[in-house]
C-alpha cells in the first residue's frame, strides 16, 4: 500500500441554493479542487452522495459529474452510506490511490435538498424503512431517543447539550461558507421550537445544498505539486445495526469506535495524539457521543466535557472548528469530504481565524444514519 | 345438539367527550340531553383505532375465554356501519392478524345496527347444522354522528365478539331460542358518498325501534312460552338510555332486569356492537349459571334479531379472563374537548397533499 | 403504492412474528436468516405483547403522513422474553411515559396510504 497524500481542496457555499442543482453544485466544488491541486488529469473519480433519486429523482451520479467535469470516458463511481457517503467515498478513493490502481483520484461529496422533495422522508431511508420510519419515527426522533436514554444513564443535560450548538455557531462565524455564520446563546438552543423531545431547532443540523472536493494522489508525486504534505495516516470504517432499538447499548456508537479504533490501530495512534477532529454532529447529542466514542474523553461524560470548553478552539481538543453539521450546514453526502476540507486548511495553517495552534494531525469521523455506519480518517501534516 | 356462546369479549376505546361538550358546541342544553336520553358520555375512537382494530380486540379477548386454536374457527363475519373500506373486508384483517386464515370462510355484514346481531345469528346456524366446530360474530362500529344533530351525542365506538361452538365442556350460554322480525321501513340511512347518515326524527321511534324491536321480543318470547318474568335479563339495542327502558316494560321487564347491560349512558351507542355488547356486560357482571338472557338487536331498514341464553356454569370460570366492558368504560380514560373529538372523527377539512 | 412492501411485513406487523437463534438466543423482530453469532439456526418465534419502555421521545415535527397526529410519542419498547422494537405510545398522556413503564402491545392502524390508498395496520403500545 502506497501512502496517500491529499493535494487540493474545493467548498462551495453551504446554504440554500435555489440558483444552483446538484451537477453545477458538484462541479463548482470539483474544479476549484483541481486547480487547488494543479494537476493536469484525472485517473477516477468519486461521487458521494446519499440519495439523488428520492431528492432529485436522478441517480448515475457518477456519469453525469464526470460528463459535467468535462472529464469524458472518466472511470467514476458514486458511494452511498445515507451521511457517511463523503467518507466513504474518501476512503475508496483512498483505497483506489494507496493500492497503485490509479494515481490521480478525485474525491467528491454533494447534496442538493431543496428540491421540493419531502426532506423528512428522504432523510428516513437512512433508518430502518419498515421498523423505524414505518411507526412514525424521524432523524431528529431517533436521535431524540439517544439523548434521553444518554440523560437517563449519564445524567446528560440539556445545558450540555445546548453547549455543543453554542460552541459550533461560534467558530461556524468564522467560516465564510457556512451556512448559519451567527453565533447563539445557551438560551436560543433551550428555547427553540420543539422538534422531537427533548431536541428543539438548535439541537438539530440544518436542510443545505452544498458540495466539496478534494484531489488525492501518492505522497511521492505530492512533492511535485505542493511542499505541504498532508498524508492520509489512518482510515477505519465500521457498520453497526441499521435499528437503534438491535443496538448492544443505545447511548454508545460503536459504529464509531469500531471506526475509530481502526484508524487509530493503522495510525498507530492514540486519542491525545490528535490536535483537533471535525465529528458529525447531525444533532448536538451526537457530538457528545461522537467524542465518547472516538476515546476524547470518558463514555458517558461527553456533556460535562464539552459544557467546560474542552472542545472550544482554545480548548483540549478542538471540535468542529469549521462550525460542524449545525452552524456549517449538512448537505448529506458532501459532510464527509467537507470535513476533510477542513482538516487539510487547518494543517496547511490556512483556516483562517478559525486556525487551531499547531495543529499536525486531525481527525474527520463521519456517520451514516443513527450510527448504523461510520467512517473516520486521520490526516497528517509531514 | 346444544349450541352456545363458548368464548366472548368486548372492547371499547379509552377516550371520551361528554355531552356538555357536544351541547356547549351546538348550543344545546346539555341537562335535556341527559335527562331525556340518558346519555352521559360517549367513547371516541382514537385516530388510529377503527372497526378493524376495535374488532380485533374483542376477537382476541373471546379467544382467550375460548380457550380454543384460532385455526379451528370455521367462519369468522365482522358486523358493521362503518367498515373502514368499501370495498374490501374487515374480517380478513382480523382473521390474519389471529392466525385464523387460510381455512375459514369470511364475509363482511351490514344492516345499520344489527350487522352484529346478524352475524351472531348466523354463526349459531353453522354450528347448530353441523357445518363447523367454532364459528366468530363481530358487532363493532366507529360510527359517524352529524354535527349539531341528535345523533352526535350518541354515536360512539365500540364492539364485542361471540364465538359460538357445540363442545358441551366449553358453552357459556346456551342458544335456546333465535327469531327474525324485518321489514322494509326507511327510518335511518346513509346514501353511497355520503358522510353522515340521514334519519326520520320522531319516525325512528314507534315505527321503526319499538315495532320491531317489541315484535321480536313478543314473537320469540311466545315461541318460548315464556314471560318476562321467567326471563331474568334483557338486552335491548341501546340508541340512548331511554329507548330499552320503554321497550322493556312494554315486555314486561323491570328495570334491574336491563340496566346489567344498560351501557349507552356511559358508552354511547355502539350501532354495531350495542346490544352485542349489552350482552357481554351482562354476561360480565350479574348472569348466573342457570340465569335466562333475552337479547333483542334493532336495525335500522329495519329489522331486529332475538335470541334466548341460558347461562352455564363456565361462566364462572371464563368471567375473570380478560378485562370486562364495565371496566373498560368506567376505568382509564381521557375526556376530549369538541375541537380534539373533530379532529379524531375526521370531521374537519384537511387539506390534501400534493 | 405501499402495498407489496406492507403485506411481505404483515406477519410481523399483525402477530411480531420474529425469529429466535436457537444456538444464542436472541430474538429477532423482523426475523433473520443468519444470525450476527454465526448460526443459521433460527426457529419461528412470536415475540410476547407485553414490555417497557427503554427509551422514547415526543415527535413535534412529523413526517407528511403523520402531519396531523402530533405531539405523538415514539418508544424503545423490550419485550418480556426478548426483543426490543421501535413504536408508538398511543392512548397514553404524554406526561405518563416514564423509561421503564410497563406497557402492553395493541393491534393499530399505523398509516394510511393518502386519500385512497389502503390502510396499514400493525403494532402499537399503551402504558397499562
Amino acid at each position: 500500500m502506497r501512502d496517500v497524500a491529499v493535494i487540493g481542496i474545493g467548498i462551495t457555499k453551504f446554504g440554500e441554493l435555489w440558483w444552483q442543482n446538484l451537477r453545477e453544485l458538484c462541479v463548482e466544488a470539483a474544479l476549484k479542487a483541481i486547480k487547488d491541486a494543479g494537476v493536469d488529469h484525472l485517473d477516477s473519480m468519486y461521487v458521494g452522495c446519499m440519495t439523488s433519486g428520492l431528492f432529485c429523482a436522478q441517480e448515475h451520479l457518477g456519469a453525469i459529474m464526470a460528463d459535467y467535469l468535462g472529464q469524458k470516458h472518466l472511470p467514476a463511481y458514486r458511494i452511498e452510506s445515507a451521511c457517511a457517503s463523503g467518507g466513504l467515498a474518501f476512503r475508496l478513493g483512498y483505497m483506489e490511490v494507496a493500492s497503485g490502481m490509479s494515481d490521480i483520484v478525485l474525491v467528491g461529496g454533494a447534496e442538493k435538498m431543496h428540491t421540493g422533495a419531502d426532506a423528512t422522508f428522504a432523510l428516513a431511508s437512512a433508518a430502518d424503512q419498515e421498523y423505524e420510519a414505518f411507526h412514525g419515527n424521524t432523524f431528529p426522533g431517533l436521535y431524540a431517543l439517544i439523548a434521553r436514554a444518554h440523560m437517563a444513564k449519564y445524567g446528560t443535560t440539556r445545558e450540555q447539550m445546548a453547549a455543543v450548538a453554542v460552541k459550533n455557531h461560534d467558530n461556524g462565524s468564522k467560516n465564510p461558507n457556512a451556512q448559519f455564520p451567527m453565533k447563539i446563546n445557551k438560551e436560543t438552543v433551550l428555547n427553540a421550537t420543539p422538534v422531537a423531545d427533548p431536541l428543539g431547532l438548535f439541537d438539530c443540523s440544518p436542510v443545505t445544498d452544498g458540495a466539496a472536493a478534494v484531489i488525492l494522489c501518492p505522497v511521492e508525486m505530492a512533492k511535485k505539486y505542493t511542499d505541504t504534505i498532508i498524508k492520509v495516516i489512518g482510515s477505519g470504517a465500521a457498520t453497526s445495526t441499521i435499528a437503534l432499538h438491535q443496538r448492544d447499548d443505545i447511548t454508545f456508537l460503536d459504529a464509531v469506535y469500531h471506526a475509530g479504533k481502526r484508524a487509530y490501530e493503522m495510525a498507530g495512534l492514540k486519542p491525545e495524539d490528535i490536535d483537533f477532529a471535525e465529528v458529525h454532529d447531525c444533532f448536538t447529542i451526537a457530538e457528545i457521543c461522537c467524542i465518547e466514542a472516538l476515546g476524547f474523553c470518558e463514555v458517558g461524560q461527553g456533556g460535562p466535557f464539552s459544557e467546560v470548553g474542552n472542545t472550544a478552539l482554545d480548548g483540549k481538543i478542538p471540535i468542529n472548528t469549521s462550525g460542524g453539521l449545525k452552524s456549517k450546514g449538512h448537505p448529506v453526502g458532501a459532510t464527509g469530504v467537507a470535513q476533510i476540507v477542513e482538516l487539510v486548511e487547518q494543517l496547511r495553517g490556512t483556516a483562517g481565524e478559525r486556525q487551531v495552534k499547531n495543529a499536525k494531525r486531525g481527525l474527520a469521523q463521519n456517520m451514516g444514519g443513527s450510527g448504523a455506519s461510520s467512517v473516520v480518517h486521520i490526516l497528517e501534516v509531514q | 345438539m346444544a349450541v352456545g356462546i363458548i368464548g366472548y369479549g368486548a372492547y371499547v376505546p379509552r377516550y371520551r367527550i361528554k355531552a356538555e361538550e357536544i351541547a356547549t358546541q351546538w348550543g344545546d342544553d346539555p341537562e335535556v340531553i341527559k335527562r331525556g336520553l340518558l346519555l352521559y358520555e360517549k367513547t371516541v375512537p382514537n385516530h388510529d383505532e377503527d372497526t378493524v382494530t376495535i374488532a380485533y380486540q374483542a376477537a382476541k379477548y373471546a379467544l382467550v375465554r375460548a380457550g380454543i386454536d384460532p385455526k379451528e374457527i370455521g367462519a369468522l363475519y365482522v358486523g358493521s356501519e362503518s367498515h373502514p373500506y368499501a370495498v374490501k373486508p374487515s374480517g380478513t384483517v382480523v382473521a390474519e392478524a389471529l392466525g385464523m386464515v387460510p381455512d375459514i370462510h369470511i364475509a363482511d355484514y351490514e344492516f345499520a345496527c344489527k350487522a352484529g346481531s346478524e352475524a351472531m345469528f348466523v354463526c349459531y346456524s353453522h354450528v347448530k347444522a353441523g357445518n363447523m366446530k367454532y364459528a366468530m360474530a363481530i358487532g363493532a362500529d366507529t360510527s359517524q354522528g352529524a354535527p349539531a344533530d341528535a345523533l352526535e351525542y350518541s354515536a360512539a365506538a365500540g364492539g364485542s365478539a361471540f364465538i359460538f361452538g357445540a363442545d358441551e365442556d366449553k358453552i357459556i350460554a346456551e342458544v335456546l331460542y333465535t327469531y327474525s322480525f324485518t321489514t322494509d321501513t326507511p327510518d335511518f340511512w346513509r346514501r353511497e358518498h355520503q358522510m353522515y347518515p340521514q334519519h326520520g326524527g320522531r319516525f325512528t321511534g314507534e315505527p321503526a325501534y319499538f315495532k320491531h324491536v317489541v315484535s321480536a321480543g313478543r314473537n320469540i318470547m311466545e315461541m318460548a312460552g315464556l314471560t318476562a318474568k321467567e326471563i331474568h335479563w334483557a338486552v335491548f339495542h341501546m340508541p340512548n338510555g331511554k329507548f330499552p327502558l320503554r321497550a322493556g316494560r312494554t315486555l314486561g321487564f323491570s328495570k334491574e332486569q336491563i340496566e346489567p347491560g344498560l351501557v349507552v349512558p356511559w358508552q354511547g351507542n355502539t350501532y354495531s356492537g350495542s346490544s352485542p355488547n349489552g350482552l357481554a356486560a351482562t354476561l360480565d357482571s350479574a348472569a348466573k349459571p342457570g340465569d335466562l338472557i333475552l337479547m333483542v338487536s334493532f336495525g335500522s331498514g329495519a329489522g331486529s334479531d332475538a335470541f334466548i341464553f341460558k347461562v352455564r356454569e363456565r361462566i364462572n370460570e371464563v368471567r375473570d379472563m380478560v378485562p370486562k366492558l364495565w371496566d373498560l368504560i368506567h376505568g382509564k380514560k381521557f375526556y376530549l374537548t369538541y375541537g380534539q373529538y373533530a379532529k379524531f372523527r375526521g370531521k374537519i377539512h384537511l387539506n390534501p397533499d400534493v | 403504492m405501499i402495498v407489496p412492501r406492507h403485506y411481505k411485513e404483515m406477519p410481523q406487523r399483525y402477530k411480531l412474528q420474529g425469529s429466535r437463534c436457537k444456538a444464542c438466543g436472541k430474538v429477532f423482530l423482523p426475523p433473520r436468516q443468519i444470525c450476527p453469532c454465526g448460526s443459521e439456526d433460527l426457529e419461528d418465534y412470536n415475540l410476547s405483547w407485553k414490555g417497557k419502555i427503554l427509551t422514547f421521545t415526543i415527535i413535534r415535527t412529523p413526517p407528511v403522513q403523520f402531519k396531523y397526529q402530533k405531539p405523538y410519542a415514539v418508544a424503545v419498547v423490550e419485550l418480556e422474553g426478548g426483543g426490543t422494537i421501535q413504536c408508538q405510545v398511543t392512548d397514553t398522556s404524554l406526561e405518563e411515559i416514564e423509561i421503564g413503564k410497563e406497557v402492553e402491545i395493541v393491534f393499530r392502524k399505523i398509516l394510511s396510504e393518502g386519500e385512497a390508498g389502503i390502510h396499514c395496520y400493525g403494532y402499537k403500545c399503551r402504558v397499562i
